[in-house]
């Protein structure tokens, strides 16, 4: 489906994401909250945009894009996501983070719709790396995208996948970066910085895009315009976002990682629209 | 008896490979920039499914990981201490814990295990792998002492779901077994029958270890040796009664001694057991040395060569 073509309202879906993620924060305050917040529309555009191929009664299957969340702790916004797409129950959201419950504190590849491992950061471009390889030689159509932060990316290993997506010419593999500028410990640029990491990629070889990553149709037309484009280069979106976003506090707080928002202020948030 | 010549055991095992890649379009081999001669054949004939991920072991484990999952059988290849401990969280996230819902085939070459690389010093030798690859669920630990047996080894990787770990020595050793192998279901073979003390080594350390019966033989001292190659699947009870039948145990590897190797595999096989036998472990004294000198040298300073060994066998045994 073409962006032209999507028919649900995106934006609209990345409010109820994100207020949907608040009452999962809400339930369960052990998820991370302020990571989970930034890539929202990351994921409404590649879920919802028609972007993407896939099954949700049988998340195995063969045909579908692949999508590697490899920033798993910042991601738990896909619960909601998954849960509304039919991947599993909504009930479920009631007990993340519960005994007995698949949907833990980080996720795990025990929640259909997760592909991979991702509590360990800097691990999914390279699996990532593999599987396009892989489908190439299948013939495969499908797509592989994966989503990282950009802290992540202080990880070698994920250099070790971009010389290695470029030399092996994956155009099937789309990295996209929630680039929210904050670690654990303070701002991305004052612990190693990236730079400017558009030009740092197509240093290596691959065709990048930067984009508002809060625009959710800008988001989406660049996603939209990398999937079409196979000319042997692997493929990039530096989506520039906000830690936090919409929660006073938190939002942009260079320690907004280990920031637990009182209910009081979540509660106040879900009465008034999304900031 | 026409015993096969000593060869390479990667060359064995390469050559088997280059066959399951011309019968099995899904078979895959990926190194990290380490070649040998009979690599060539297969990155000349296969080079869509040969690929060299460069001087990159943590993506050369993940690039495996990915295409397991696509349902390709990978076999993954470097120099033994580095396709274990450069990428050993990669190992632990993306294949063991990975293929707990994710079934994979990856099978892990590594080349040069114990003293192997003789000159190379210590970054290049491995003391630790067999400990640390043993730790993490899911991995197959094979360490062969042959050729024969490294050959061998390839139907049963490519053939069976999971994840294994090969222990390649990178010399050319002598050849134990005849041409149809070792049983490999046993995990073990006995090479040598005594009844004084039951020898279990690995690796390198089965030929030590026959050096040594040999030379206490000429005194009246009757050591069982045994070849033990699957360092984790072996026939537990089987090998328990080998021990049992005899009064002593002793352990021999080409790795730190008291770090959770083959020697507390053996205490601990004993123990669960429920047998009560002595036990000598004989291994690498743990500590990073810089000395260089021949294999044999060296593994005398570190309390394994034939002589060091005999010794403490003797006293171990009384009989000095």
């Amino acid at each position: 489906m073409e962006a032209s073509g999507v028919n649900v309202d995106l934006k609209a879906k990345a409010d109820w994401v994100w207020r949907q993620t608040l009452k999962v924060y809400r339930r369960a305050p052990e998820v991370r909250l302020a990571s989970s917040l930034s890539p929202i529309e990351i994921f409404v555009s590649l879920y919802y945009g028609g972007l993407m191929r896939f099954d949700p009664q049988n998340p195995a299957w063969e045909e579908r894009d692949r999508c590697i969340i490899s920033k798993g702790h910042g991601s738990i916004c896909m619960y909601p996501i998954l849960a509304d797409l039919g991947f599993f129950p909504a009930s479920e959201l009631e007990r993340v983070c519960q005994a007995g419950s698949f949907l833990g504190g980080i996720p795990d590849p025990v929640i259909p719709g997760y592909e991979t491992v991702n509590g360990s950061l800097g691990h999914g471009l390279g699996v990532a790396s593999g599987m396009a390889l892989g489908l190439k030689v299948k013939d495969g159509p499908q797509d592989v995208f994966v989503v990282t932060g950009d802290g992540e990316l202080h990880e070698g290993a994920n250099w070790e996948a971009i010389m290695f997506a470029a030399q092996n010419r994956l155009d099937n593999l789309t990295l996209v970066v929630d680039d929210n500028r904050i670690c654990m410990l303070g701002f991305t640029d004052e612990i190693n910085s990236l730079g400017r990491l558009a030009d740092r990629l197509g240093g290596f070889g691959w065709h990048c895009l930067e984009v508002d990553g809060h625009d959710v149709m800008a988001v989406h037309r660049a996603l939209s315009h990398l999937k079409k484009t196979r000319d042997g280069r692997p493929k990039a979106l530096v989506a520039r976002t906000i830690k936090g976003r919409g929660v006073p506090g938190l939002e942009n707080a260079p320690m907004s990682h280990v920031m637990s928002p009182s209910f009081d202020v979540i509660d106040a948030l879900l009465q008034e629209p999304r900031p | 008896m026409n015993e096969p010549k000593p060869r390479a055991m990667r060359d064995a095992l390469l050559e088997r490979i280059w066959q399951g890649m011309a019968d099995d379009e899904r078979l895959f081999f990926v190194a990290a920039d380490f070649g040998a001669p009979t690599l060539d054949r297969i990155r000349g004939d296969f080079p869509r499914r040969f690929i060299n991920v460069g001087i990159a072991e943590q993506n050369l484990i993940n690039v495996s990981a990915g295409l397991a999952l696509e349902g390709f059988t990978v076999f993954a290849y470097a120099i033994a201490p580095f396709i274990t401990m450069r990428c050993y969280e990669q190992c632990r996230t993306n294949l063991a814990l990975l293929s707990t819902v994710r079934p994979m085939n990856v099978t892990l070459v590594g080349v040069g295990a114990g003293y192997s690389y003789v000159v190379s010093g210590p970054t290049h030798q491995c003391y630790e792998d067999i400990t640390l690859m043993r730790a993490l669920p899911g991995f197959q630990v094979l360490s062969p002492a042959d050729h024969v047996t490294a050959g061998r080894l390839f139907d049963r990787c490519a053939g069976r779901p999971g994840l294994k770990y090969l222990r390649f020595d990178a010399q050319n050793l002598p050849v134990l077994h005849g041409e149809a192998g070792p049983d490999l279901d046993k995990g073990f073979a006995l090479l040598r029958d005594g009844a004084d003390a039951c020898v279990v080594a690995t690796g390198y350390m089965v030929h030590t270890a026959l050096k040594v019966a040999e030379r206490l033989a000429r005194d009246g001292i009757n050591l069982a040796v045994v070849d033990l190659f699957d360092l984790s699947g072996f026939d537990a009870d089987a090998l328990a009664g080998l021990m049992a039948a005899r009064p002593r145990v002793i352990s021999m590897e080409e790795g730190f001694s008291g770090r959770g190797g083959v020697d507390s595999l053996l205490r601990d096989l004993l123990s669960r057991q429920g047998l009560e036998r002595p036990t000598l472990g004989l291994g690498v004294e743990p500590a990073y040395r810089f000395e260089l000198g021949d294999r044999a040298t060296l593994h005398e300073q570190v309390g394994i060569g034939p002589a060091v060994a005999e010794a403490s066998v003797r006293t171990f045994l009384n009989r000095p």
